[in-house]
Parts: C-alpha cells; sequence; structure tokens
C-alpha cells in the first residue's frame, strides 16, 4: 500500500515537471527545451526569447502551478468541513466573494493610494477578506441547514448577491474600471507579473502551510462534528482555522487570475480516486499535484488557438462533467 | 472501583432563558469492569444524559467527576483520553478502510501530523481484532454490513484506549443475531479489558442478560439503578413501564400485551407447549383461572379438550370458540 502511494506519487511528480516544461515550450512562438536550459543556467543571449521565458512564460507557469495547488487543496478542505462532496470554493460564491472584493478595489482605485494598489496588495487583501467573509456565512448557514444540495444552493445565493453588488457598483463605475474588471473575470494567469508574484507566493505558501498543519484534524472531521469533539478536535477553532487557510488560498489566487471554476471540486476526487485513501496525509499532496498539472495542462491547451482562449473557459470543460459524474455516481 | 461519579448533576435544555429540565439531582456512578445498559421510555433523557455525560452538553447544575478530576475542566483533549463515544451518526466516507477509520481512534494519542508509528499499528490491530473483523482490515467501510460498521465504530473506540466508553443506542437499526453479537460483545469486553461500558437501548430482554447494572429512567421517578435482577424483584421496570396495553412480565422479562380476558378456561400438563399454549390463549381473550369450568389438558403432541384429541393451536382455539359461543 505505502509502495504503490510512492510510486503513484513519483509518476504524479515527474508528470507535473513535465508539464511545467511544456508550458515553457508551447506558446505563440515556439522556444526549445534545449534553449530553456540555457537561458535559466546562464550560457545564453538575453535575446528576445530569454525575455519572454524569463518574464512571461515563467511566472505564468508558476502561477498555473499556485493555482491548482491552492484551488484543490481549498476544495478538499471544503469538502471535509462541509461533509459535502460537490463543496468547492466557486460552488459555495467564496470566489464570488473574492470577485466583490476585487470589484470594490478595481472601481474604488481612484481613492486607494497608488502604491498600495500596484503593488497587488489592495487587490489580494480585499480578495481574501471578501472570500472570508462568505465562506463564514456558509459556515454559520451550515449549522442550520442540514442537507447537502440545500447548502450548495444557499452557497449559490450568496455568489448570486455578490454578484448583484459588483452589477451595482459597475453602473457607478468608469468605463476603464468596468474594462479592466471584465478582462479580470475572464481568468487569466499571465496577468501575474514579478511584483505580483511576491505577494501570491507567499500568501499561496502561508495557505496551502496552514492546510498541511491542518492535515490530522481534517481526518478526525471526516466522522462528523460529534465524532471530531470526542476525539478531542476544538471544533471551533479548527473551524476557524479551515476559514482562513481557504479564505488565502481561494481569495488569493482568485485576485490575480479571476475566477477559476470546478478545479477546487474535480481535483480532490481525482486524487480520492487515484489514491484510494480518505488520509488527508495523503490527499493534501496529491491534490496539490493533480491541481498544479491539470492547471498546467488546460494552459497548455489555451495556447493551441491562434489567440489564447480564457482558463475558465477550459477548465469548466474537465470540471463540469466531473461534478456530473459525482452525482449520477452517488444516486 | 468507581471511575466516574455524578453530584447532583441536573440535565436539559436551555433556550432563550427559558430552562428545560429532563432529570436532575442524578447521583449515579460508573465501575470499572462493568457493562451498565441505561434503558427507558422515550423522551425520559436517555441521550441528553448521554451527552451530558459525555461532555458534548453542558448539564443544568451539579458536577460530573471522571477518575476525580471534574469534567468541566478538562480540555477537549484531556476528556478524549477519558471517554470514547459510538455514536448513532451515519459515518459516510469516500474510500476509507476500516483501519483508517479505527486509526482515528490514537488522535488523541498521536503527535500533531498524526504519524501511525509501530505502537499505535500494534493497538489499532488489535482493536480490530476484538471486534472479529481482522478479515475486513483494508476493505472500504461502504462495503460493510450495518452490524459490521457498528464494530468498526467500537474498534475506533477501543483504539481510542480509555477507561471509559459510551454507546449510543448501538443496537438500533439491527437485526436480532448482530443485536445479541454486539452485546455479547460488549459485555465480553467490559470484563476482559476492565473498561467501564455504558450504553442506551431500547433492547429491555437483551440489557437484562448483558448488562451488570441498569440504569432504568423514568419522567417520574428519574434515574434507578442496580442489578437487573434487583430491579425486576422490586418493581421497578413495571413502574417505569406503566401502560394500559402492556405490563412488565416479571415471568420472563418481556414485556407482555394486556389482552381483555373475559373467557376463563384452566389448562395443565406438558411444559414447552404450556408457555405457547398460554401466548396463544391470553391473545385470544382466555385467562386462565384454577378449576374453571372448561379445561384443556396439555399432552406431549397435542391438547385435550372435552375428552377430544386436537393437534393444532387454530384447532384448539375454533373448538374454544364454539364451545364458548354456545354457552352465551
Amino acid at each position: 500500500m505505502k509502495y504503490r502511494s510512492f510510486i503513484i506519487f513519483l509518476i504524479l511528480s515527474l508528470l507535473s515537471l513535465g508539464f511545467f516544461l511544456a508550458d515553457l515550450v508551447w506558446g505563440s512562438i515556439h522556444i526549445s527545451i534545449s534553449e530553456i536550459f540555457s537561458v535559466f543556467f546562464g550560457k545564453g543571449d538575453s535575446g528576445i526569447n530569454s525575455e519572454i521565458l524569463l518574464n512571461f512564460r515563467l511566472p505564468k507557469a508558476i502561477t498555473a502551478v499556485l493555482a491548482g495547488a491552492s484551488l484543490s487543496v481549498a476544495g478538499l478542505m471544503m469538502q471535509t468541513l462541509f461533509r459535502n462532496s460537490l463543496a468547492d470554493p466557486y460552488i459555495l460564491g467564496v470566489s464570488s466573494g473574492a470577485s466583490l472584493g476585487v470589484a470594490l478595489v478595481m472601481m474604488a482605485a481612484s481613492v486607494l493610494p497608488i502604491a498600495f494598489v500596484s503593488s497587488g496588495w489592495a487587490l489580494i487583501v480585499a480578495a481574501i477578506i471578501g472570500a472570508s467573509i462568505v465562506l463564514a456565512l456558509v459556515v454559520g448557514v451550515s449549522f442550520r441547514v442540514q442537507n447537502a444540495v440545500s447548502l450548495l444552493i444557499v452557497g449559490l445565493m450568496f455568489g448570486t448577491i455578490a454578484g448583484s453588488i459588483v452589477s451595482v457598483l459597475q453602473n457607478f463605475s468608469n468605463p476603464d474600471a468596468i474594462k479592466l474588471f471584465v478582462m479580470w473575470t475572464f481568468g487569466s494567469l499571465s496577468a501575474v507579473t514579478w511584483t505580483y508574484m511576491q505577494v501570491l507566493l507567499p500568501v499561496s505558501l502561508l495557505g496551502i502551510g496552514l492546510a498541511f498543519f491542518l492535515q490530522k484534524r481534517l481526518d478526525g472531521l471526516l466522522l462528523g462534528e460529534n465524532y471530531a469533539r470526542s476525539l478531542g478536535i476544538s471544533i471551533v477553532g479548527t473551524r476557524f482555522l479551515i476559514v482562513i487557510a481557504t479564505g488565502l488560498l481561494a481569495g488569493g489566487i482568485t485576485a490575480f487570475t479571476g475566477p477559476i471554476a470546478f478545479v477546487g471540486v474535480a481535483i480532490p476526487h481525482i486524487a480520492r480516486g487515484i489514491f484510494r485513501t480518505s488520509s488527508h496525509k495523503i490527499l493534501m499532496p496529491a491534490s496539490v499535484l493533480c491541481g498544479a498539472s491539470l492547471i498546467l495542462f488546460c494552459d497548455i491547451i489555451s495556447q493551441i488557438p491562434a489567440y489564447t482562449l480564457p482558463i475558465n473557459t477550459i477548465s469548466a470543460l474537465f470540471g463540469a462533467p466531473i461534478i456530473i459524474w459525482i452525482i449520477l455516481k452517488k444516486r | 472501583m468507581s471511575i466516574l461519579t455524578t453530584h447532583k448533576l441536573s440535565i436539559g435544555y436551555s433556550k432563550k432563558g427559558k430552562t428545560d429540565v429532563i432529570q436532575s439531582a442524578l447521583n449515579l456512578e460508573l465501575k470499572a469492569g462493568e457493562l451498565v445498559c441505561m434503558i427507558g421510555p422515550n423522551g425520559t433523557g436517555k441521550s441528553t444524559l448521554l451527552r451530558t455525560l459525555t461532555g458534548l452538553q453542558k448539564p443544568l447544575s451539579g458536577k460530573t467527576f471522571i477518575d476525580g478530576k471534574e469534567l468541566s475542566r478538562l480540555k477537549q483533549r484531556e476528556k478524549a483520553m477519558l471517554i470514547s463515544l459510538v455514536l448513532t451518526d451515519r459515518i459516510e466516507i469516500e474510500n476509507a478502510t476500516v483501519y483508517n477509520i479505527v486509526s482515528l481512534g490514537r488522535h488523541p494519542h498521536s503527535d500533531w501530523w498524526g504519524n501511525i508509528t509501530d505502537n499505535e499499528d500494534k493497538i489499532i490491530h488489535e482493536a480490530i481484532e476484538m471486534v472479529h473483523l481482522k478479515h475486513k482490515m483494508n476493505q472500504n467501510i461502504n462495503e460493510l454490513s450495518d452490524g459490521e460498521r457498528q464494530r468498526v465504530m467500537i474498534a475506533k473506540a477501543l483504539a481510542q484506549d480509555t477507561p471509559i466508553i459510551m454507546l449510543d443506542e448501538p443496537t438500533a437499526h439491527l437485526d436480532l443475531p448482530n443485536r445479541v453479537e454486539i452485546m455479547l460483545l460488549l459485555h465480553r469486553l467490559a470484563h476482559k479489558t476492565d473498561k467501564a461500558i455504558l450504553l442506551s437501548t431500547h433492547e429491555l430482554d437483551l440489557a437484562l442478560q448483558a448488562a451488570d447494572r441498569i440504569w432504568l429512567i423514568s419522567v417520574e421517578r428519574g434515574v434507578e439503578f442496580g442489578v437487573p435482577e434487583d430491579l425486576v424483584f422490586n418493581g421497578s421496570f413495571n413502574h417505569a413501564f406503566e401502560s394500559k396495553s402492556y405490563f412488565f412480565n416479571a415471568d420472563n422479562g418481556n414485556f407482555s400485551l394486556n389482552y381483555p380476558m373475559t373467557r376463563k378456561v384452566w389448562v395443565s400438563g406438558h411444559k414447552t407447549r404450556m408457555y405457547w399454549t398460554l401466548r396463544a390463549l391470553a391473545r385470544a381473550g382466555y385467562m386462565v383461572v384454577e378449576d374453571a369450568d372448561t379445561k384443556i389438558s396439555v399432552t406431549e403432541d397435542g391438547w385435550e379438550l372435552k375428552e377430544k384429541e386436537i393437534s393444532t393451536v387454530e384447532d384448539l382455539l375454533h373448538e374454544l370458540n364454539i364451545l364458548f359461543s354456545d354457552q352465551k
């Protein structure tokens, strides 16, 4: 059993690495693997290819890895927290909460100090706060609503409310800000420059670190709240930490890449299917690797047409069928 | 040695300033190595008492002491080292094996990362062996029967290695062989491992047979406790389950239905057949009275009524009906 897990982890790691390199190679301009190596190990010239690679494709590929890992881990935590296999940041309105935060910053940007806005901190802080508030609201409702499907509908409604507030904001904003916001909602991995990366990377790593720290308690939560308490887990504290971790992960990623749907719900299921376990000690790193691979793969596919497709579209093409499959399987 | 005691414990719910006291002034105790069954009609507070004793719910007043320490002052983890629970909550986890679930019992003992050391692994194996599920160790719990799932949860409680195990209706939803199996298992575990095991149940006859001690809960009389037979002799059962339509039959430890009995017969004869004959007669409304005019004698392979040989209960009741309708 342990041997089998080890082999699968090895294969997944190699797969992620392969996709990562492929993501660097592919694009509107072809850059060969040998060129990539020469750029990285200092022998290459500082030509246009090296510029594209270092300042465009490398941050984009790192963002893809972070986005896949963060959203998958966030989805895994939410599925355990709500004991609902369809929970994920997008479905339960957490991403919408983040969008609301982003909309507030983008459309109110004129009143905020410019250094705060341009460094990306304003975006990410607003998104994390928005995400955490919606998640806390959904957790609050989950005390009263036991039914899994009802909870999903409540989440959808919170998302809709956040969306409506965004629409109201748009009505009062100038066209430039609206255009900026609409572009953002399409979802793009290439929006993350090195400046933004300095913000996104620590936030994502902090969130993932917190999630790994919680893995033992998450195992206990699988048995339900009463059993978890009887195992010595403090429910209130754990729930709070899960909300914070999920807010950091979902809010942080959404702030820069826009809402990416279905990754959070689909990847934990894929990880469970591959490793055939319920232990978060395995599922957590498995979700990181599977999520990173999937988003890298989506990004590679989005490069194939003449002009780049929004990442959200591609991920939905993969994720939505998986949700239908889960519902059919549960019957 | 008593491991758990309560002092003037009062249980119930307090909501928006309104208090609903279900039971009060409870002075109870649990002893190590004993199986205690809590029985009583619905709505008398069995679950509330169990939740209060485990610390899942606060008492309205009074105190619970475990191992000399006051329950309300203990941290969540310290409680988890003293009491393990088996609840009625249904477990739905994808891809969890028997081993996975039982290993969760080690939660309060293991380090923050939750590594399973060789020693932990040994304890988990022993717990699974004690509930006779060794052959299903790596099976997915969704593939198990209800009885097996209940045994998995008991193994989880054993792996938690606490001096007290409490179970909320562990035999509910199980068929008769599984109910007997679970009761016997718990009885054996209490004696073998010297743990105090407390469970709530509706299985009166099983509880009477397996329990070392009974907590009998009723609205009027609170919690009465003692060795099962003593409670039978002093009539506590009859009081606790008082009703017009049935009564606690001290002769066999079961409930008997109160049939309207107007017609009198006298029965004598063979012993085993006698028991079933009496049941059938009671159901049909015949009161058995000494030296009644109508006499039935039970023979080895049938009955004799008015010097007539009868071979089935159906025919017997039929003959009696004819007899009594003639008399009217």
